[in-house]
């Protein structure tokens, strides 16, 4: 059974056209990557699938209920492109926020929380303020805070953008043991074509204006995958075949040709 | 690394009383120089100057007199503070409670917000003569509470309303993924949110309710109260009495002032400009 299916899903903002004619299905313990140029509807399709916004046209199940059902029964945990954290609430209770209101023991909160901030290696921090924190550290706390109750499918839009590279490829390494141990299906936006080739089962290629899928690309790298998996020649394959897709939808559009790493 | 690099990760700063006013005795030097400088320049001028003494006492009598009817003068301001206080507490509890019902039940504040806003522009002291009629003759207390309480209500209400209703919507969007109810983001966003703007509209409405509290007393009041004691010494003209008077109100008011901004530092110690 696919954990999430989108057909023909079309998204309006006013005259922008964000998203036309989605169709995508995504299998279980699926590790799919969204890539393509800013303002492509990346995040707007990662909002739909989470419920967050409505789409103008077209259905999305996930579980094989309503995106709405999934939301109300807390299948989601979603990493925003901003930290989005709680001033008023310490780096720990922000970590605590999911957990308490799904109504967890304190007990099991403590524990959880000291387990997930370590995971993002910011033990010590836990009575600290968000803004307190740097940038990176605060995109940990978040990213702490979306995995420290187990959803059955994460989504991610860009997390790991505000990160220096070393902090990336560690916490990439993190997220797979995360994603193999728990059976967590993801959902993944990035900028980065190797972040994209390296961690996921499937890249979904994006082209703007309107939002389309231009191309899907299975990665078929062995699991799990290591420091090794960067430097095999296949990897660099996919990368270049990663490459070529973004640019052959820009060319399309007749737009500046990207660089690699297309930026916001 | 150099994006992982923190900001300032020195724990929230506690500390003396100092501290939580936000400043440490040493910052409070040049105001107190100041304060200080102006004093004897007030004396030096009434002194070279040779003003009478009924249109600007010399300070040193106003202290004098200070201390000599200290008793009394505490006892009177004491007695307005109370009303003060009732009105700033009731007028300051129902604008929180109603900004609540109106943040909850927008389109009810649509409807109400504009008049509340001209509401705000009213000169409700213009009122004190007849609430004085209202509540028993003006004698009582409670007539000087109700000007209190009605200074209070707007500012509040309308600091109270902005607050719980200038959430970031990214903060709303997050409850909205973890499928939170009104109750659940009211509580765990809106009224943290709101707390800034509620204790910014509290702090003027102290000010606000020592205010009413006296200028209703000037309309008529107790024997006992501060208002009708500056009213009375400078009709007869015991000039030092009244300005007295006025430094006990002032000093009420500062305390109620510091009172909230106090409990305000408690309260918000979370928000980044109350640590440096
Ligand atoms: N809330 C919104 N209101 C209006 N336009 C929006 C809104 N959200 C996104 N858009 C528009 O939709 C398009 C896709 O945006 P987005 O999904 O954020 O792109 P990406 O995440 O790929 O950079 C952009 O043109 C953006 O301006
Ligand atoms: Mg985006």
């Amino acid at each position: 059974m696919s954990v999430v299916e989108i057909s023909r899903v079309s998204k309006q903002f006013g005259q922008t056209t964000a998203l036309q004619g989605i169709d995508l299905e995504i299998g279980e313990r699926e590790f799919v990557s969204l890539i393509g140029p800013s303002g492509c509807g990346k995040s707007t399709l990662l909002r739909i699938i989470g419920d967050l916004i409505e789409p103008s046209s077209g259905t999305v199940v996930v579980n094989g209920k309503s995106a709405r059902q999934a939301r109300n029964d807390r299948d989601y945990g979603i990493v925003f492109q901003d930290p989005v954290l709680y001033d008023w609430r310490t780096v720990a209770k922000n970590v605590a926020l999911p957990l308490e209101m799904a109504r967890w023991s304190r007990q099991k909160r403590n524990e959880r929380v000291r387990r997930m901030l370590e995971l993002v290696e910011l033990q010590g921090f836990e009575n600290h303020r968000p803004w307190q924190l740097s940038g990176g550290m605060q995109q940990r706390v978040s990213i702490a805070r979306a995995l420290s109750f187990d959803p059955a499918l994460l989504l991610m839009d860009e997390p790991f953008g505000a990160l220096d590279e070393m902090t990336r490829e560690r916490l990439n390494i993190e997220l797979l043991k995360i994603w193999e141990a728990s059976g967590s299906t993801i959902v993944f936006v990035t900028h980065s074509i190797t972040e994209a080739v390296f961690l996921s089962t499937r890249v979904v290629v994006m082209s703007p204006r309107p939002g389309q899928i231009s191309e899907l690309i299975p990665v078929d790298l062995p699991q799990p995958r290591t420091a090794a998996t960067r430097e095999a020649p296949s990897f660099f394959e996919l990368v270049t075949h990663v490459r070529e897709a973004l640019h052959l939808g820009h060319d399309l559009d007749r737009a500046a040709p990207v660089t690699q790493e297309a930026k916001a | 690394m150099s994006t992982d690099v923190p900001v300032a990760v020195q724990p929230v700063p506690r500390g003396g009383l100092g501290r939580m006013v936000g400043r440490r005795v040493v910052d409070w030097l040049p105001a107190l120089v100041v304060f200080v400088g102006l004093v004897a320049l007030w004396q030096g001028l009434i002194v070279w100057l040779h003003v009478q003494q009924f249109l600007l006492p010399k300070p040193t009598s106003i202290a004098t007199t200070f201390w000599t009817d200290k008793s009394e003068l505490w006892h009177a301001g004491w007695y307005t503070f109370q009303e003060a206080l009732g009105g700033f507490a009731l007028g300051s509890g129902f604008a929180i409670l109603v900004a609540l019902v109106l943040a909850r039940w927008r389109p009810l504040a649509t409807a109400l917000l504009p008049y509340a806003v001209a509401a705000n522009a009213i000169p409700i002291i213009a009122f004190a003569p007849i609430t004085n009629q209202w509540f028993g003759g003006g004698l009582t207390k409670s007539s000087k509470i109700a000007i209190a309480a009605v200074l209070c209500f707007f500012p509040v209400l309308v600091n109270t309303l902005r607050g719980l209703t200038s959430v970031r919507p990214q903060d709303l969007e997050l409850m909205r993924s973890y499928a939170a109810g009104n109750v659940e983001i009211f509580r765990r966003v809106r009224i943290p949110t709101a707390l800034p703007f509620i204790f910014a509209g509290l702090k003027v409405a102290t000010v606000l309710a020592m205010i009413g509290a006296v200028v209703g007393e000037y309309f008529g009041g107790a024997l006992n109260a501060i208002g009708v004691l500056i009213l009375s010494r400078s009709r007869v003209f015991q000039f030092n009495e009244a300005w007295a008077g006025v430094l006990v109100v002032c000093l009420f008011g500062l305390a109620l002032y510091i009172a909230v901004a106090l409990i305000e530092r408690l309260a918000l110690r979370w928000v980044p400009s109350t640590s440096e």
